[in-house]
């Protein structure tokens, strides 16, 4: 009887403990769980952040890249533009662009097309023929610029036209060395 | 101290203005037996001295038209004023063909009165008298030059009218300075009516020659005005996109022909004064400028290089028919008619050379009254004599004239810088 009492209290103390125990180990199992997921959240806000700065960062030195592209472009366009020079240059009685005249505009139509600048186009002949036919012609040919420009793409309001016939000439000297100088479109 | 300063500036500043504008005409080839004509100085009836010398004026004139050569005064073996005092053999021992005597009396007008006595028959030919004002004592001595030049030759003169002239100082550091200048005829009395470094162009006269037209760039675009000269107000007539140019006033004074390139490119249009009516006469998309009217306002001549090459076409006012005129060689331009209607004064192209010359509208004859290259702006004098025109000297545009029938020929130096685009008055007198 006794050893059935003892047995019977040890076997309700172990119960009484594994419930016990049973109990406690239920509460901690559950304390690491949250403890596990606050470190997934944590680490996956983490690795959010480090992805969001990366692509900061990528967007950033592709907009700086950008930037230096269009900055080089532009570099690149006015040097063409300074290359070209800003006077076109004609023949004797005529208002046809050349070749070389329309190398030269299309570096200033590039550069026109990436800004909305407007420009002035001052046509000029040389002293032969008369003044006052020589201010038609001046005008004919800033109008040759302006319509190359215009078939280009530049909207006709951002140019405007004059001429100053044979009034303005670079070189004073009668002679072609100074006649093919005089013959030109400035665009200012 | 100071004051003396300042006005030895102002005179300095003005006797340079003078230096700058004045002009003298020199004559470079005259005829083979010029006519030797002596003028006796003119008697004075006024107060104090004579404003001008009459005589000195006169004679000036008449050598001046390459037809007469003046005796010197040196060369006078008594000076009458007085027909009573004429001794034709003192007249005849310097082979002196005609001798001019006169009388300037000065009451609320001047008044000259002259005669003209034919030394070989001994005889008084014409008197005259010629009343003006006093301010514009010059002009009377002109006149009576003009009255004498008419009865000797059979042709109205010409010395009793103005200039217009741009004359450009030119600045390779920067913009040239221009200025528009109205001179007697003689050169003399320059007056600057605009000055600027923007360029000034086209200069023509009204037909009564009280008002002037121009093109001036100082808006920085080419725009039209006209100013009067009495009191120098001005108006602006014309202001549009493109070319404003080639003003030229109708022999009745009431319209302008123009050149405006608004709609597209250069045409001729006519402005009504009075109402600003614009009417456009040529529709063509070829350059279309310089238009000059025939005396009887009925048609206008311009020059257009609708052909291929600039050439002289005439626009008939009525019909609005269009034809063209000139046909010889491959650049006429910039054309001026003479009052009869017949000469035209024009830029013609030979040789790569650019020369004066003048087109018969009736026989239908150029002939290249010039021999320089780089010669334009003709402008013919009102009684039909002489062409004046600019030529390049060097780097300078300068002045000549040449006698219409090519004889004669004239050269207008100026001090400094370039003189250009001379545009000769109407008859500013009728008697």
């Amino acid at each position: 009887m006794t050893m059935k009492n003892t047995l019977g209290k040890i076997t309700a103390v172990v119960l009484m403990a594994a419930l016990i125990s049973a109990c406690s180990s239920n509460d901690a199992k559950e304390q690491a769980a949250a403890q596990e997921a606050e470190r997934v959240a944590a680490e996956q806000a983490a690795a959010e952040a480090q992805k969001k700065a990366a692509m900061q960062a990528a967007e950033d030195r592709a907009r700086a890249a950008e930037m230096k592209a269009k900055r080089d472009e532009e570099k690149r366009m006015m040097a063409a533009v300074e290359a070209a020079g800003s006077i076109f240059y004609f023949d004797y009685d005529s208002s046809a662009l050349g070749d070389d005249a329309r190398a030269a505009i299309d570096a200033h139509v590039a550069m026109m097309m990436s800004n909305n600048d407007s420009v002035r186009l001052e046509g000029h002949t040389d002293e032969r023929g008369t003044r006052e036919y020589n201010l038609a012609l001046g005008e004919r040919r800033a109008n040759a610029v302006r319509d190359y420009m215009v078939a280009s793409g530049v909207p006709a309001y951002r140019i405007e036209t004059i001429s100053y016939g044979e009034e303005n000439p670079v070189a004073y000297g009668s002679g072609e060395s100074s006649y093919k100088q005089n013959r030109r479109v400035e665009i200012k | 101290m100071q004051t003396i300063r300042f006005w030895l500036l102002v005179a300095i500043m003005l006797g340079c203005n003078v230096a700058h504008a004045q002009l003298e005409i020199l004559v470079t080839r005259g005829i083979d037996n010029p006519t030797a004509i002596a003028v006796a100085p003119f008697a004075w009836d006024g107060l104090g001295g004579a404003p001008e010398d009459f005589a000195q004026i006169i004679d000036s004139d008449l050598a001046r038209s390459g037809q007469f050569s003046p005796v010197s005064r040196r060369d006078m073996l008594s000076l009458p004023t007085e027909k009573s005092e004429i001794y034709y053999r003192d007249w005849r021992a310097i082979s002196a063909r005609y001798l001019v005597i006169g009388r300037v009396s000065q009451g609320v007008q001047l008044r000259v009165d002259y005669a003209l006595h034919d030394v070989e028959r001994g005889t008084e030919l014409f008197t005259g008298s010629i009343v003006g004002p006093v301010s514009e004592a010059r002009m009377v001595a002109h006149r009576v030059a003009d009255a004498l030049y008419e009865k000797l030759t059979g042709i109205p003169g010409a010395f009793a009218t103005r200039l217009l002239y741009v004359s450009v100082t030119r600045n390779p550091e920067g913009k040239d300075f221009y200025r528009l200048t109205v001179a007697d005829s003689d050169g003399r009395r320059p007056i600057v009516l605009l000055e600027g470094r923007d360029p000034i162009l086209a200069p023509s006269w009204s037909p009564d020659g009280k008002q002037v037209a121009y093109v001036s760039f100082e808006s920085s675009r080419p725009a039209i005005f006209r100013q009067v000269l009495a009191t120098g107000e001005r108006e602006q007539l014309t202001n549009f996109m493109g070319l404003n140019n080639s003003p030229v006033w109708s022999p009745d004074g009431t319209q302008m022909a123009l050149v405006l390139s608004k709609d597209g490119n250069p045409d001729i249009y006519l402005l009504d004064l009075a109402s600003k009516q614009l009417t456009r006469l040529t529709r063509h998309y070829a350059i279309d400028t310089e238009p000059t009217w025939m005396p009887d306002g009925k048609s206008l001549l311009f020059t257009s290089d609708r052909g291929g090459r600039p050439q002289i076409y005439r626009y008939d006012l009525m019909s609005g028919k269009q034809e063209r005129v000139t046909f010889e060689g491959r650049y006429n331009a910039r054309a001026r008619v003479a009052q009869d209607g017949r000469n035209v004064a024009l830029v013609h192209q030979r040789g790569g050379k650019f020369h004066i010359a003048v087109y018969d509208l009736i026989s239908e004859r150029l002939t290249i009254l010039t021999e320089t290259s780089l010669d334009e702006s003709p402008s013919i004098a009102p009684n039909g004599s002489v062409v004046i025109y600019s030529t390049k000297q060097g780097d300078k545009s300068v002045l000549s004239a040449v006698a219409v029938d090519g004889g004669v020929r004239f050269s207008l130096p100026a001090r400094s810088g370039s003189v250009q685009e001379p545009a000769w008055s109407p008859l500013l007198f009728s008697e």
